[in-house]
């Protein structure tokens, strides 16, 4: 085990230099002259070679890549053109609301897709299976910036039960959030769910089980659905990262104060520093938020060969 | 009829795909026919007037028609659909079938490259491309092909990886045939199924891309009508016009919906065993 998660470890290096350099580049795909294009319309020479030395662009290219890398290694992430605070500083403000939106969708998507998977599953072509797969179809057809208005409309204005935005009301200004975000979720699992523990209830050590009188329930509780969450966890484990991308819509759509709405308005008033380090953090989020999910699978299922 | 026409009719999904897609195409080509007003006419006395018989989506808050306007939507959204699946799975597929058939150096490059690129989430990428390019359809269109030419060049690789060994391929090579006849009349025409339906579910998702950039403020700019943007527009009347939100939204889901019903149809009715390649 440990021999392997150094060599998963050792192969996200190049990965993740690929994605550092990437994001490094960014700044050099501006159109024309970054310098002059960040400064923005009617900026004075001088403004603009301001502009240049804050980026470091008077420099050479190479050691430009240099300097941003032994930033990144000491966590310098540059300051914001807008606040002229650490960018660091504002991250890790916005970081958590993050996190808690992304936590607040899984908990919605497990409470809906867990008990209609399981009844699906076990009442196989059933109306109520038919119910639930007419939602996971919507679920996943339905744009989180179409659902989130909805609910708005439905649950903040013509029932005031929830706040139309922000993040001051505690638990329920996370509500509509978190089943905006959860409910695309909520339809892939509740697929996976019932695929997986439909193929389960199939296998002969449950009709062994039933056979030897242990009773329906504890057959489908106790022996199926254990065996049938590996895929599910793994599925939950590598959508947690989708989620992280979601967000910067359903924030915007929430005015919810996190990562991804920092992006969007940093990108809407140019700060350059801040755009590349909130970026920067979503991507390395779900960088390791995925290699844990591999690792899981391994901790789920002894079966897995890690190879 | 032929067997393969005759089976995908008598799937639900295909057809109800087919039919929401067909109808999503006539729009966008007879927009100006269907709309019964001009998209971009401004009447600001009858600002974010609901639903009428007059004006059956009612008005914005420009005091345009808004049953115009998602008709004329309809015109943007497919445009940066069909370009970038047309442009991503130009590159995909030739990335993926020089790498799979020539291997080596080129394969090597070509494939850390998508590893690179599938480890970053499509949709930063996309606006990270947007931010420093400047917000138009244009460059939409151009962010959405650089991310999406991935998925074509790994399917097609794995292909032709497969394909390359089998013996026609090896007897064209042996008759004289140069590499670009081999893969051009021997190779791709043995793969080019997966790649339909990759390019049919990348159509709704290019749409569905397309939206969601235009909803945050990054696509298509005013006062083009593009249904992400209509929506973002809407999204500050809530409550005083909730038609505004609520019609350009049923739009895109209908689109989406279609081309994901069209592509999964197409993967039971061609072969079920893509399901596997696709995922």
């Amino acid at each position: 085990m440990t021999q392997y998660i150094i060599r998963r470890l050792l192969q996200m290096i190049p990965i993740t230099l690929g994605i550092l350099t990437l994001i490094f580049s960014l700044i050099h795909l501006i159109p024309g002259d970054p310098a002059a294009q960040i400064a923005g319309e009617g900026a004075r020479p001088q403004d603009i070679e301001n502009v240049r030395k804050a980026l470091g662009l008077d420099e050479p290219l190479w050691k430009q890549y240099v300097t941003y890398l032994s930033n990144l290694a000491r966590g310098d992430l540059g300051r914001s053109f807008r606040t002229n605070e650490l960018v660091s500083t504002e991250i890790r403000e916005r970081y958590p609301a993050t996190m808690q939106l992304a936590f607040g969708a899984m908990l919605v998507a497990l409470l809906v897709a867990f008990p209609l998977g399981i009844i699906s599953a076990i009442y196989r072509n059933s109306w109520i299976d038919n119910v639930a797969r007419f939602f996971a179809l919507i679920g996943v057809s339905m744009p989180s910036f179409w659902f989130g208005p909805l609910l708005i409309i439905a649950f903040a204005i013509n029932r005031e039960w929830f706040p139309v935005s922000g993040r001051e009301e505690g638990w329920r200004s996370l509500v509509l959030p978190s089943v905006t975000m959860g409910l695309a979720l909520s339809a892939i699992l509740t697929r996976m769910i019932r695929v997986s523990l439909a193929e389960e209830l199939n296998q002969l050590y449950v009709t062994t089980a039933i056979a030897k009188g242990v009773s329906r329930t504890k057959a489908i509780f106790r022996h199926a659905l254990k065996n049938a969450m590996i895929p599910v966890i793994t599925v939950l484990a590598l959508q947690f990262g989708s989620l992280l991308t979601g967000a910067i819509i359903t924030e915007q759509i929430f005015s919810w104060p996190g990562l991804g709405r920092l992006l969007i308005q940093s990108i809407a008033t140019r700060d350059y520093p801040q755009v590349q380090a909130s970026i920067l953090v979503i991507a390395l989020t779900y960088i390791m938020v995925n290699f844990l999910a591999d690792l899981l699978y391994g901790v789920a299922d002894p079966r897995i060969k890690l190879e | 009829m032929n067997k393969t026409a005759k089976r995908l009719l008598r799937n639900f999904a295909f057809t109800a795909g087919l039919l929401l897609t067909v109808t999503l195409i006539v729009i966008a080509l007879a927009a100006p026919l269907i709309a019964p007003r001009d998209p971009y006419q401004q009447d600001t006395s009858r600002r974010l007037e609901p639903p009428s018989r007059e004006h059956i989506l009612g008005l914005d808050d420009l005091g345009r028609d808004v049953f115009s306007r998602i008709v004329f939507g309809a015109r943007v959204s497919l445009r940066v659909g069909f370009s970038v699946v047309f442009i991503a799975s130009i590159i995909g597929v030739t990335l993926g079938a020089m790498a799979g058939y020539f291997g080596g150096w080129l394969d090597t490059l070509v494939m850390r490259l998508c590893d690179i690129l599938l480890a970053f989430p499509g949709i930063l990428l996309a606006i990270a491309l947007v931010a420093v390019l400047g917000p138009s359809l244009n460059n939409v269109i151009l962010a959405l092909a650089t991310i999406g030419w991935v998925g074509y060049a790994r399917l097609v690789r794995g292909q032709v990886l497969k394909v390359r060994e089998m013996e026609y391929v090896t007897a064209a090579k042996a008759l004289g045939a140069r590499s670009p006849r081999v893969i051009l009349l021997h190779v791709l025409p043995n793969v080019i199924n997966p790649v339909i339906v990759m390019a049919t579910l990348g159509l709704a998702g290019a749409i569905l891309a397309e939206a969601s950039l235009s909803f945050l403020g990054l696509g298509v700019q005013p006062p083009i009508p593009s249904w992400g943007a209509m929506l973002t527009a809407g999204r500050r009347y809530l409550g005083l016009a909730n038609h505004l939100a609520i019609f350009p939204g049923a739009a895109i889901m209908l689109a989406v919906m279609g081309l994901n019903f069209l592509g999964d149809g197409l993967i039971d009715a061609l072969d079920p065993k893509y399901r596997k390649q696709l995922s």
